[in-house]
């Protein structure tokens, strides 16, 4: 067990792993997918408040999910890279970050559609719109600092440190907010209150956030891929692979 | 050997005033910018008495967070292009207890004179006296944090050439619950509130910050000179 996890940690042998997995993991991320939109879009029934807008949740509420998920991963990452200097894991948080600041973007772009018609306006500083928001500015803050630096493993190394000073912040940018929202102004968005989600509703949800999350996956491990070939450039597996 | 650290402490903060005394005329920059941004808010918006003192203490705090943002890279950009920052690094003590040292001497050169300017612009504003202590309060609590934060993002980005828009991006949104807590605080008092739960708020934030920031930025600046 231990022997394969230390193997996984060897880019040359991650790099052909990896590539074998995509294929297994792209069909069943669409397949869900597919039946996670059939689901939420033809079979279940539309909302007695909302009517047909409430649909949106089945993109919505997993971006959501996913993009606070990713964080985490990133910031994982970054204490495994730090901590015992594996390259892979380095990769893994660096090729996380555009894709989190997807997620995030949309699930914002996703909640400011469906507020259009249901509370008249495409943005209220609501106290989770404006927490999402903050936490798209931490992931471009990291994508552009992943840039600017030239040597890319001393850049990875540098996002490893900001996702885990963004980790630390995250709970506290998080319950600021909701207090500064509270005390500002009251409650103008009436809230709903929360009513048990219908099993026809909750299971094309769920199949949604698996399939979003089997596509990270997916995309998490081609993006990988590319970092390490890119990183290992000079090595010789990478000049075999290319021959 | 705890007495030599206090002592190395102790050193570079006087180093650090030392040098600051001795370039006066960049230390008044923040200061400036903080009073023009200040006053652009009432040209801006309108010369309305009632509007500008509610806004005031968002004004005043947003304006003393950029003059801290602006005042940052100056933490550790000449020890780091005259190379003593790496003798830091090799030096015997401990990094982030250095950092700590060089973060509170930025904070009496570039943090301290915003205390003690921001008063007059309250008065400006329209703000009353207890406000007015209040926000001075406020500040003196929330700028140390914000010097202590955005040190992690200095040390990130001091080996780049034009590290000056990414500073911002990386450290700004974590300036966010200072400012909720700081302008929070005085708005409170304006309404005759009691606002002892967001001063409390502040300093946990003030001891945190102290404790855990200092060891990321010494990470940070590590791999800023590898």
């Amino acid at each position: 067990m231990w022997q394969f996890f230390h193997r996984l940690s060897s880019p040359p042998y991650f790099y052909g792993f990896a590539g074998r997995l995509v294929p297994w993991l792209a069909v069943p991320a669409a397949l869900l997918a597919l039946a996670g939109l059939y689901g939420g879009l033809v079979l279940a029934p539309p909302d007695y408040q909302q009517g047909e807008s409430y649909r949106i949740i089945f993109i919505h509420v997993p971006s959501a999910w996913m993009s606070l998920f990713i964080y985490m991963v990133m910031a994982t990452a970054g204490a495994i890279s730090l901590i015992w200097h594996i390259k892979l894991w380095e990769a893994v948080a660096v090729s996380s970050a555009p894709i989190g600041a997807a997620f995030t973007f949309l699930a914002l772009v996703t909640g400011s559609l469906w507020g259009k018609p249901m509370w008249g306006t495409w943005w209220v500083w609501d106290a989770r719109l404006t927490s999402e928001l903050i936490l798209l500015f931490l992931y471009l803050g990291v994508i552009a600092l992943y840039g600017a630096v030239e040597d890319k493993r001393t850049a990875a190394r540098a996002v490893a440190i900001l996702a885990l000073v963004g980790v630390v912040n995250i709970p506290i940018i998080h319950y600021s907010v909701e207090w500064w929202n509270t005390l500002h102004q009251g409650p103008t968005v009436t809230k709903f209150d929360a009513p048990s989600i219908h099993v026809s509703m909750l299971i094309p949800l769920l199949l949604m956030a698996l399939a979003c999350k089997l596509y990270y996956v997916v995309v998490l491990l081609v993006r990988v891929r590319h970092v390490l070939v890119d990183r290992e450039q000079s090595s010789r597996w990478v000049a075999e692979l290319v021959k | 050997m705890k007495r030599s650290l206090t002592r190395a402490f102790l050193f570079l903060l006087r180093r650090d005033l030392m040098l600051a005394y001795r370039r006066r005329a960049e230390a008044v920059n923040p200061l400036l910018f903080f009073v023009i941004v200040v006053t652009l808010f009432p040209l801006g918006v309108g010369a309305n008495p009632n509007l500008l003192q509610t806004m005031a203490p968002g004004v005043i705090w947003v304006a003393a967070l950029l003059a801290a943002l602006l005042s940052l890279d100056s933490i550790f950009r000449s020890d780091f292009e005259d190379g003593s920052l790496e003798q830091f690094l090799l030096s015997a003590h401990p990094v982030s207890v250095l950092v700590l040292s060089k973060v509170s001497a930025h904070w009496l050169v570039t943090g301290a004179p915003l205390l003690l300017m921001a008063p007059i612009l309250g008065v400006s504003l329209g703000l009353g006296g207890n406000v007015i202590w209040m926000l001075f309060l406020t500040l003196l609590i929330g700028t140390p944090v914000l010097s202590l934060v955005g040190a992690i993002g200095v040390g990130l980005t001091v080996g780049l050439r034009r590290g000056g828009m990414i500073l911002a991006l990386l450290v700004l949104p974590l300036y966010v619950p200072v400012l909720i807590f700081g302008s929070n605080a005085v708005e409170m008092a304006a309404t005759g509130l009691p606002a002892t739960a967001q001063l409390s708020i502040l300093g946990a934030l003030l001891a945190l910050a102290a404790a855990l920031a200092p060891l990321p930025t010494a990470a940070a600046l590590r791999l800023s000179l590898s």
